[in-house]
């Protein structure tokens, strides 16, 4: 029998969990964790230089491995800047483990230095969170925090830990428990078989189909599954936002992005389908425009493993709650034992008018020969990191760009803020990737907004040798701010100029790396491959580009998914 | 349409906020809500009532049942079930009409469970719908406090929510 303080016993289970990196900040509420960390060497951790960016940097990792990211902060400020990134993981589905200090169990409620009711800060934002009364808890408590993140939809846990409960004299037996169950919670592990032959039956019978694949494909491990019954149907393909890789881009049957900025041929064939499969997605307010014009003509099958996803905003024909990547394997052995085929002139047709939409300009970019059209910056990217790069981003326009342009065919490489749309997300989330995949290419695309959100973090990078590249698209104005401006209010741009920018070439050297600015479009291409050629190099590429262009093309409010600015004047 | 959600749930410190939480967050409504431990001193039976299309009253059992602490639920106003409310209400009676409030406390089958010389204290249990009219008979002017239990409810026959 091993006898461990609870402090010791944090330590040892992050190792024996097979935790390689943690990413935090101490502070006194953790010292006694800290130390533990300190006399073992097997668990590393990561000084941030802001614990929202540690939250962000296991979010990274989480969504490129599948496996829950670990954070470790302290009680007060420390929890509460944790909770933007708590809550970014939340939206998208993200496993993570936070384990905050608080103050001891003693001063709880007395409104303690550096004390934050962080169960009640953290409640709404989380998956579920944990607070431990006994030292002797810890192994379990944590095991759960691990089990619940993980299984199901996964989201965030977060773990109070009150110091005393750390206390280094006071040891108890500790044992790595192996499993926990919990009676109230358990996930579906397969689907309904009678609602997926009904779906299947839709399926073969559809007309017009449209597979809509979400980021459930992604964190469900589905891909494969994904591209076996799109190329055994020879169906459609559409990704969401966060479902982008989960198909490859590249492929002819892949419609590409839907939604707000989707592509045309993506939205017309949505709106236009007879039978929708959603498959991890849940029918976001960004992809489906207004509810009462979504996709008059369709039946919808909808497969989640999170019934609360089923019919929350658009009502289903056939829900299907599971795992995807199981219900997808029953409906392929369903469709190959089949005798019934797809109707192959029906299906011949449709894809008629899909190629039809495609050839149309469907508000693609128009190049001109003055300056650098932010599009350009993500198509030199592609060419430049053979569209094998992890590509992490921030929110705004950089990042419609970079799902539009940057052509993923791999899951879990397109990492961004969806759901809560969180600035100041991608640099450290880069980070975070890099430190786990340190041979592959890791870019952060991002504007010069989003930057300044975390960009302490260029210390990080600096202390721990994480070459990530950054991609500035510098338009200097909050562009997805200035665009609404734009088509709203008449232009008239409510702080959304950025003036009084850093020079950011020196700022990148004051920390230790180095800065490159492009403002000429033939010089884009050269210094990106200089820039990806300095491997072990964090280096800062701040790219000057076209202020005045768009995201094209644009769902209009209140429309139907079928109603698209394609230009500033031009609309469907 | 009005519903009644009765909710076993682990009898641990916080579920309670949880689940008060998720009605808040997602802008649902609580008209009363009751929680206490069961025979089992490991779980908690709470009953919501609510209000909602049915669209809502969807998401609000499965956003209950997404909570890690919710063990099971049912929504009793599905099937055949009885609910009962407790009230205890003081009034002023003073004269006359302590023998009017005693008649009316009768056919209501309430008791009058604490006397003074110008208070009755009575105690009647119902459906909401007779407190509300017990409520009404009776006339704010000599109400001097109210005090509602909320609604507990159960399912008519064999059904049990149960382990």
């Amino acid at each position: 029998m091993e006898l461990l303080s609870g402090a010791d016993m944090i330590a040892r289970f992050l190792q024996d969990e097979g935790i390689e990196y943690i990413y935090g900040y101490p502070g006194g509420s953790v010292l006694h964790i800290y130390d533990a960390l300190f006399r073992q060497d097997k668990v590393k951790h990561i000084l941030v230089r802001h614990e929202q960016a540690a939250t962000h940097m296991a979010d990274g990792y989480a969504r490129a491995t599948g496996k829950a990211g670990t954070v470790l902060v302290t009680s007060g400020p420390g929890a509460t800047n944790t909770i933007t990134g708590i809550a970014t993981a939340f939206t998208d589905s993200i496993p993570m483990v936070v384990l905050c200090g608080q103050v001891p169990s003693t001063l709880i409620g007395e409104d303690a230095f550096q004390e934050t009711d962080m169960m009640g800060v953290s409640r709404p934002v989380v998956k579920h969170n944990l607070t431990v009364r006994h030292p002797s808890e810890i192994p379990e408590i944590l095991k759960k925090a691990y089990y619940l993140a993980q299984t199901g939809r996964p989201g965030p846990v977060v773990v109070d830990i009150p110091k005393d409960m750390t206390t280094p004299n006071e040891r108890y037996e500790y044992v790595y428990p192996k499993k926990v169950k919990l009676r109230s919670y358990n996930p579906v592990v397969r689907g309904h078989s009678g609602q997926i032959k009904k779906a299947v039956d839709m399926l073969l019978a559809a007309k017009r189909p449209v597979l809509y694949a979400g980021g459930g494909v992604i964190l469900g491990k589905a891909s494969d599954k994904l591209v076996e019954l799109a190329q055994l149907l020879g169906y459609p393909v559409t990704n969401t936002l966060m479902g982008l890789g989960g198909y490859p881009a590249t492929d002819k049957q892949h419609l590409g992005m839907l939604g707000m900025h989707g592509s045309y041929e993506a939205n017309m064939a949505m709106h236009h389908a007879d039978l929708i499969v959603s498959i991890g997605a849940r029918f976001d307010d960004r992809v489906t425009n207004a509810i009462d014009k979504f996709c008059p003509g369709a039946r919808i099958v909808h497969i989640d493993i999170d019934p609360a996803s089923i019919s929350k905003t658009v009502e289903v024909d056939v829900p299907i709650v599971g795992p995807v990547d199981s219900v997808l394997k029953e409906m392929l052995a369903l469709i190959k034992e089949s005798k019934q085929d797809p109707d192959k002139n029906a299906l011949a047709s449709w894809w008629k008018n899909i190629d039809e939409w495609r050839a149309c300009h469907g508000g693609r970019f128009v190049t001109t020969d003055e300056g650098i059209k932010p599009q350009q910056a993500v198509e030199a990217l592609y060419k430049v990191t053979k569209g094998n790069a992890f590509v992490t981003s921030d929110v705004g326009q950089h990042q419609m760009f970079a799902a539009q342009y940057y052509k993923f065919d791999k899951p879990n490489r397109w990492i961004n803020s969806g759901g809560l749309g969180t600035m100041g997300f991608g640099f450290p989330a880069a980070m975070g990737v890099k430190l786990n995949f340190p041979d592959d290419d890791v870019v952060c695309v991002t504007g010069e907004g989003s930057i300044q959100m975390n960009i302490q973090e260029l210390s990080t990078c600096k202390q721990y040798d994480l070459p990530v590249k950054v991609l500035v698209l510098n338009n200097q104005s909050l562009g997805m701010v200035k665009q609404w401006q734009d088509m709203n209010y008449e232009s008239r741009h409510a702080q959304s100029y950025m003036e009084s920018l850093p020079d950011f070439t020196k700022l990148v050297e004051a920390y230790g790396h180095i800065g490159l600015t492009v403002e000429k479009l033939e010089d884009l291409e050269p210094t990106l491959e200089k820039a990806f050629a300095m491997k072990d190099k964090l280096v800062f590429i701040n790219v000057m580009v076209d202020p005045h262009e768009h995201v094209y093309p644009m769902q209009i409010a209140r429309g139907s998914m079928k109603d698209m600015w394609l230009s500033k004047t031009e609309r469907t | 349409m009005r519903r009644i959600i009765s909710v076993l749930l682990e009898n641990e410190p916080g579920a309670l906020s949880r689940v008060v939480g998720l009605f808040s967050q997602r802008n649902y409504n609580i008209e009363t809500l009751t929680v206490a431990a069961t025979e089992d001193s490991t779980l908690s039976r709470m009953t919501v009532t609510t209000t909602g299309s049915d669209k809502v009253i969807e998401q609000i059992t499965k956003q209950l049942n997404k909570l890690i602490e919710v063990v099971k639920l049912v929504d009793l106003t599905e099937g055949t079930h009885i609910e009962r409310e407790l009230m205890l209400i003081k009034l002023k009676a003073a004269g006359s009409q302590r023998a009017e409030i005693k008649r009316t406390v009768d056919i209501y089958r309430g008791q009058i469970v604490d006397v003074t010389s110008s208070v009755y204290t009575i105690q009647l249990a119902g459906n909401s719908d007779k407190l509300d009219a017990f409520i009404q008979t009776i006339g704010t002017s000599c109400i001097l406090e109210v005090v509602r239990s909320g609604v507990s409810g159960i399912a008519r026959g064999e059904k049990v929510l149960s382990l």
